[in-house]
């Protein structure tokens, strides 16, 4: 019996056990003789039992409050030390949790509807691409042919005018079929969401409007629902509102309106337009998914040779609906970050580790006196936790701020919100990783502290700090350095990439242009010459503008928008849809090419003559010309684009129509005027780009009032130069470089002081063998050599495996790389350069100290 | 060393492991048992309590351990004596002025029998 209240004791704490366990034992023992009968010897163990559990947490809080006070006390003595901790665990904390924060909202959490391991898109797939849209003939026999799918929807997603609230307002819309919003699980806030009905060609028109487009252009009238509206000149009315979690297919879109197909949709099988968006019937796994999708797709290319011709499809969670990219950056910076928290715990247990050492006499004396190795822990671990709670809590607020940073690096996407928030899933993080902090940088110097063979610091004149102990400090070091090196290169690499990618030639010059949206409203501009009548009038009066040398009209300016991707046959062949026949088609007005200074190589550009009766032509761009007619003129041949003959007149040089990052199709440019009435509504020239030779911004109220005059109703967004438009294609990377340059800084700081307080510690050790060398005649040089010798031993023992690391590092993330070699010379070697100037910066101070050291005083001081 | 006013009031245990060491060294049990016999059993004090209150109570340098212990045949191996310090019994004075103090002041109230 007696065993069990030994155990029970094992509630307290060890070295309260060790002193008075036996007494308390034998306390029990003579209470235990005493008790006479079977009920006293009950009450005794129960009563002993809820006694134990409560004096043990006593005496667990007289602990914990003692080693506090003892603490505050301590940490009051050196503010310094105190505030330099609290940052640094602040900073490692709140990088982390900003990261986190990020890392989680994008990648980590599940999407924001019921069941969302469901949720599927659906492509189409065809030789170079490996993600198409559907078209609806497609659609149409996929969803009736397959069978793993619980529903299934299509959407469209464009922009329309909204007029009648205010402004005339440009606002992105999605296009769905019925299907789509049932099958994400999400209800209305108000009213109700699309039926059948809705979508039969001919209903009348119904809108859903987004909880934020509701607030923002509707005052949040709960009235709104029959409202009606005016969206590109044609009557809706809400029917209803979505709550304000409910994002889809990305938190831009402010408003939801039915897809109605038309019998015309369904004839051509190659235009591919629709994004297909399904549920998995519960209990079939992606994998079954995909086989079905191949049979299916196998099936449709035997029932249409022709037009489905290489044609496949493919199956893909909704969640990872975002780029390699976007997942790498944002693990790239969660990795970085918490390489941050490693060095600064690792700076933070050199520190402690330190005190602990000039205080190991104090130390020793307390463990002589029978303070046991577990108290002088708690002691540590207190001190440590102390310090790593008051950073977590500053952290937070480090957090707080530092994530309205990060939104660039939320990927457009995903059907989530556009800003990640802070919540108590974050908090736990920071509170994790709070507790994990403390006990990293505390417990290796609570160990050391408590070491044993700690008697000889007693011995008078001891060296304090035995060889172990600066080996262990060493060692820390040596991993800041280490790891240090890694972020350097790492961002290093980034960097490189950034201006690789920033120095890439657009193929057009995007300073002095000024561009804006003014998408014209259908049907009221359907007829080809009253678009015409608009553009002249707009584009005359603005080149009259002081300042403005050109402008002119385009479907779309590059990297704003990357589809209009046509096949191309030549002399009627048979039309191949690979990425190796495609071209990026675009109507533009004259002036075209000299506004964004595009230059023409050969023939001329499109011209006002270029009208619908006249032979239909096309400006296209030189690797066109190279693909079909290598070493021959290209002019006055001819080739098929969108369901006409064109003849080449002019070669203009290639353009990045898609950003920098990928390469484009080849381009081609037709005449505005060469279309017929009501075709290619969808291309109609939207964007205006202006060249000035001022500033272009200052244009804009101008040419605001030109549009105003020209059409009353026509909204105008988007204004933006086109140097904003090209800096956009690469935002997230900057944020995520600038993000990471700081992280880099960080470490490479705290390993420099790392270096620092490590050298400057081994040189107050040695002053006296120092001094004696001195006084045995070695030179001030030697001193300095045998110092610094130290210091760039451990950055070389840090370095050499950081380089190795970094390596590794650059190789998983390659895809961020644009082309920089993971081993690019120059950044290893200016990173290994770094790093032996901040060792040779951390260690001249304490050699220098060293120098300085007279020898008389340092051997007197004996 | 603190003035002894500065410790008052006692807590109960405090007091009473005083009282229980004013006229001789004890170990825990004694003390323990000291305690029982002058409140005829009433505050029978635990383990937990004791131990607890002792470390605390030598930090205040109100007690000490004693080297000198009784005659073998007397002493159980394990046993811990415990010792009064001056400035314990100096805080043990204060502390019963300070109970006699209000004793008067209830009295004065017919709040407490007349001294016998």
């Amino acid at each position: 019996m007696m065993g069990l209240y030994r155990a029970l004791l094992h509630v307290y704490p060890a070295s309260f056990r060790a002193e008075y366990g036996g007494e308390m034992e034998a306390v029990f023992r003579a209470r235990r003789r005493d008790a006479t009968n079977l009920l006293a010897v009950l009450t005794l163990w129960i009563a002993g039992f809820f006694e134990i559990l409560f004096n043990a947490t006593a005496v667990h809080w007289d602990i914990l409050r003692q080693d506090l006070r003892y603490t505050v006390r301590m940490l009051g003595r050196s503010p310094g030390f105190a505030v330099t901790a609290i940052l640094v665990v602040a900073l490692g904390i709140g990088a982390n949790t900003a990261a986190f924060s990020v890392t989680d909202f994008v990648l980590i959490r599940n999407l924001p509807f019921p069941d969302p391991e469901r949720l599927v898109k659906i492509w189409q797939t065809t030789a170079g691409y490996s993600q198409m849209e559907f078209s609806p003939s497609n659609y149409r026999d996929v969803k009736r042919m397959s069978n793993s799918f619980e529903a299934m929807g299509a959407f469209i997603g464009s922009a329309v005018n909204l007029v009648g609230q205010g402004d005339p307002q440009r606002v992105l819309d999605t296009e769905v079929t019925s299907d789509v919003i049932p099958l994400l699980g999400s209800q209305p806030l108000l009213g109700r969401v699309f039926t059948p009905l809705d979508e039969r060609a001919g209903a009348p028109g119904t809108v859903l409007l987004s909880y934020q487009l509701w607030q923002s252009q509707f005052a949040g009238d709960t009235g709104v629902l029959g409202r009606k509206v005016i969206l590109d000149d044609q009557p809706y009315v809400v029917i209803g509102v979505m709550p304000a979690h409910f994002h889809f297919p990305s938190a831009e879109v402010g408003l939801w309106i039915p897809k109605q197909f038309s019998q015309r949709e369904f004839e051509d099988r190659n235009d591919n337009y629709l994004e297909v968006v399904a549920r998995l019937r519960p209990g079939v796994s992606l994998k079954r998914a995909k086989a079905e999708m191949d049979v299916t797709m196998q099936q449709l290319r035997q029932q249409y040779p022709g037009e489905n011709k290489n044609t496949g499809g493919t199956v893909i969670f909704l969640r990872d609906e975002l780029t390699k990219k976007s997942s790498l950056m944002l693990w790239a910076l969660l990795g970085a970050s918490a390489c941050v928290l490693l060095i600064a715990c690792a700076n933070l247990a050199n520190l402690l580790l330190t005190r602990s050492l000039g205080r190991q006499k104090e130390l020793a004396v307390r463990a002589a006196l029978g303070a046991g190795r577990e108290r002088l822990v708690r002691q540590s671990m207190t001190e440590s936790m102390l310090l790593a709670v008051l950073g977590g809590c500053l952290g937070i607020l480090v957090a707080l701020a530092a994530v309205p940073l990060l939104t660039k690096l939320v990927p457009n996407t995903l059907p989530i919100a556009s800003t990640p928030a802070v919540d108590f899933r974050v908090l736990i993080f920071a509170g994790l990783l709070t507790v994990i902090t403390g006990i990293v940088f505390g417990v290796l110097p609570a160990l050391r502290a408590s070491g044993k063979g700690d008697m000889n610091a007693l011995r008078e004149g001891a060296r304090s700090g035995g060889g172990r102990k600066e080996r262990l400090r060493a060692a820390l070091v040596i991993a800041e350095v280490t790891i240090s090196i890694v972020l350097l290169i790492s961002s290093g690499l980034l960097i490189r990439a950034l201006w690789k990618l920033q120095g890439t030639d657009p193929g057009f010059h995007a300073a002095g242009v000024l561009t804006m949206q003014t998408p014209l409203p259908m049907p009221k501009y359907s007829r080809t010459s009253q678009r015409a009548e608009f553009y002249n009038r707009v584009l005359t009066e603005v080149r009259a503008l002081p300042g403005v040398t050109s402008a002119a009209y385009i479907t779309s300016v590059p990297m704003l928008w990357g589809g209009g991707i046509w096949p191309v046959s030549i002399d009627g062949q048979v039309v191949e849809r690979t990425a190796t026949h495609t071209v990026s088609m675009r109507y533009a007005t004259p002036g075209f090419f000299s506004t964004l200074e595009i230059p023409l190589l050969l023939g001329r550009e499109i011209s006002e003559s270029d009208t619908v009766d006249r032979q239909f032509v096309a400006v296209v761009s030189q690797s066109f010309a190279r693909r079909y007619w290598p070493d021959q003129s290209p002019l006055g041949r001819h080739f098929q684009l969108a369901f006409h003959d064109r003849m080449v007149v002019g070669v203009v040089g290639d353009i990045r129509v898609r950003g920098l990052e990928q390469p484009s199709e080849p381009q081609t440019y037709l005449p505005y005027q060469q279309v017929l009435d009501g075709n290619f509504l969808f291309y109609a020239p939207r964007n205006l780009a202006v060249r000035s030779s001022g500033a272009p911004s200052s244009l804009a109220p101008a040419i605001r009032r030109i549009i105003r005059n020209a059409d009353p109703e026509q909204p105008i967004s988007d204004v933006q130069t086109l140097e904003e438009i090209v800096e956009s294609k690469t935002a997230s990377r900057s944020v995520q470089v600038r993000v990471l340059v700081a992280f880099a800084a960080i470490a490479f700081l705290l390993a420099a002081i790392g270096i620092h307080g490590l050298l400057s510690f081994a040189v107050s050790q040695r002053v006296r063998e120092i001094g004696v060398r001195m006084a045995l005649g070695a030179a001030s040089s030697d001193i300095l050599r045998m110092v610094m010798r130290q210091g760039v031993w451990v950055a070389l023992a840090g370095v050499v495996p950081g380089l190795a690391l970094a390596y590794v590092a650059a190789r998983l993330m390659e895809a961020l790389l644009a082309g920089v070699e993971p081993g690019d010379l120059p950044t290893f070697l200016s990173a290994a350069g770094l790093c032996t100037l901040m060792t040779l910066v951390g260690s001249f101070l304490p050699a220098l100290r060293a120098v300085r050291i007279d020898p008389m005083t340092a051997i007197r001081a004996e | 060393m603190d003035k002894p006013e500065s410790l008052l009031p006692l807590p109960p245990a405090t007091f009473h492991i005083l009282i229980a060491l004013a006229d001789e060294d004890r170990h825990g049990y004694a003390i323990i048992q000291d305690i029982a016999a002058r409140t005829n059993g009433e505050l029978k004090l635990s383990a937990g309590t004791l131990y607890r209150s002792i470390p605390r109570m030598m930090d205040q340098g109100l007690i000490v351990e004693t080297d000198t212990r009784p005659a073998p045949e007397l002493d159980d191996e394990r046993r811990r004596y415990y010792r009064i310090t001056p400035f314990g019994v100096a805080v043990a004075r204060a502390e019963a002025r300070r109970h006699a103090q209000l004793v008067k002041m209830a009295r004065v109230r017919g709040l407490a029998p007349e001294k016998a």
